[in-house]
């Protein structure tokens, strides 16, 4: 199984709220950013928490967002930025 | 003195805990205990010491490990490409997750850690985290206002720096290497160790500055 994103590559995180456990807040859901980094594949947490195997694996990536693209109110004069590790699946082409 | 008549203040400090009713993970948690205790897989006595080793956990190590970095340029490079790696050469215990990722803080970029959704925090290098680090108030204005926050700490920064917030809420663990201060050339790794605190970090402050350390010293009991 490959990753499907490279760092530099633009990502839109997906807009959900499953039942059960998941790990990306609803603060950044629907926000578009760029992979910083590719961490590897881990256990899905989702599963895990559940009493699940966590399989598949999942690629985690570290996602930056411009605070501006994030946040209406940011000041805009300002280089501050996001970081914050997102699971594949929630990524999708941006 | 009757203790009726209260003419002094009492300390104000949390509450202590006085509820009788346990929560369900605390009676899930104590009857999993119960059970492997029972079975003969553990002690209660074991529990107590892992419970007592956990709480015993302080920033010393990630202190140990940042004035590393800062007299050791390779050990640095090392430890900002593979942080797991770098903090095991040196003996320290990095903690159960699998990545543990080291930020440098320079003059021009400030990293500071959050955890929104719970209290994720590399442990195992800097012992519990603090109050505030699990505060709601934390962990939701350190992602929308971090400069606010920053400065709620004492930290002002000017505008050419880039703030860059980590929200560690997935396996990943983040430890900010604090930038090195200024005046700190004649000092020995040791003495360097002393400046780095636990608020240095996690990225809500700078590391001591050599004249503060004076003052520790001086204020500190013969």
């Amino acid at each position: 199984m490959a990753a499907k994103f490279q760092p530099g590559d633009r990502v839109r995180i997906r807009v959900g709220s499953p039942p059960g456990h998941f790990r990306t807040p609803a603060y950044v859901q629907g926000k578009t950013g760029v992979v910083e980094v590719l961490h590897g594949a881990f256990p899905n947490p989702e599963s895990l928490a559940h009493g699940g195997d966590g399989l598949p694996k999942q690629f985690l990536y570290l996602v930056r967002f411009d605070q501006t693209s994030v946040w209406p109110h940011y000041l805009t004069t300002l280089q501050d930025k996001l970081l914050i590790d997102i699971y594949e699946h929630w990524l999708e082409p941006a | 003195m009757d203790h009726t008549d209260h003419d002094h203040a009492h300390d104000r400090h949390a509450p202590i805990e006085d509820r009788e009713e346990l929560t369900y993970y605390e009676r899930r948690t104590w009857a999993i205990q119960a059970l492997l205790v029972e079975k003969g897989v553990i002690t209660a006595d074991e529990v107590r010491q892992q419970i007592e080793a956990v709480d015993a956990r302080t920033p010393a190590d990630g202190a140990k490990v940042v004035a590393r970095a800062w007299v050791d340029p390779a050990f640095k490079s090392r430890l900002l490409h593979d942080a797991k790696a770098a903090v095991t050469e040196l003996g320290f215990d990095s903690g159960e997750s699998p990545i543990l990722v080291a930020v440098e803080n320079t003059p021009k970029v400030h990293n500071v850690v959050v955890c929104t959704l719970c209290s994720c925090y590399p442990r195992a290098l800097l012992g519990l985290p603090p109050d505030w680090y699990k505060s709601l108030s934390y962990r939701s204005r350190a992602v929308v206002d971090p400069r606010g926050v920053l400065q709620e700490f004492g930290l002002e920064l000017e505008p050419d720096v880039e703030v860059r917030v980590y929200d560690s809420s997935a396996d990943m663990r983040y430890l900010v290497v604090p930038a090195r201060p200024p005046g700190t050339a004649h000092m020995s790794e040791a003495e360097l160790a002393s400046l780095v605190t636990r608020d240095s970090m996690i990225g809500v402050t700078k590391p001591r500055a050599p004249e503060q350390l004076t003052d520790l010293k001086a204020a500190a009991p013969a």
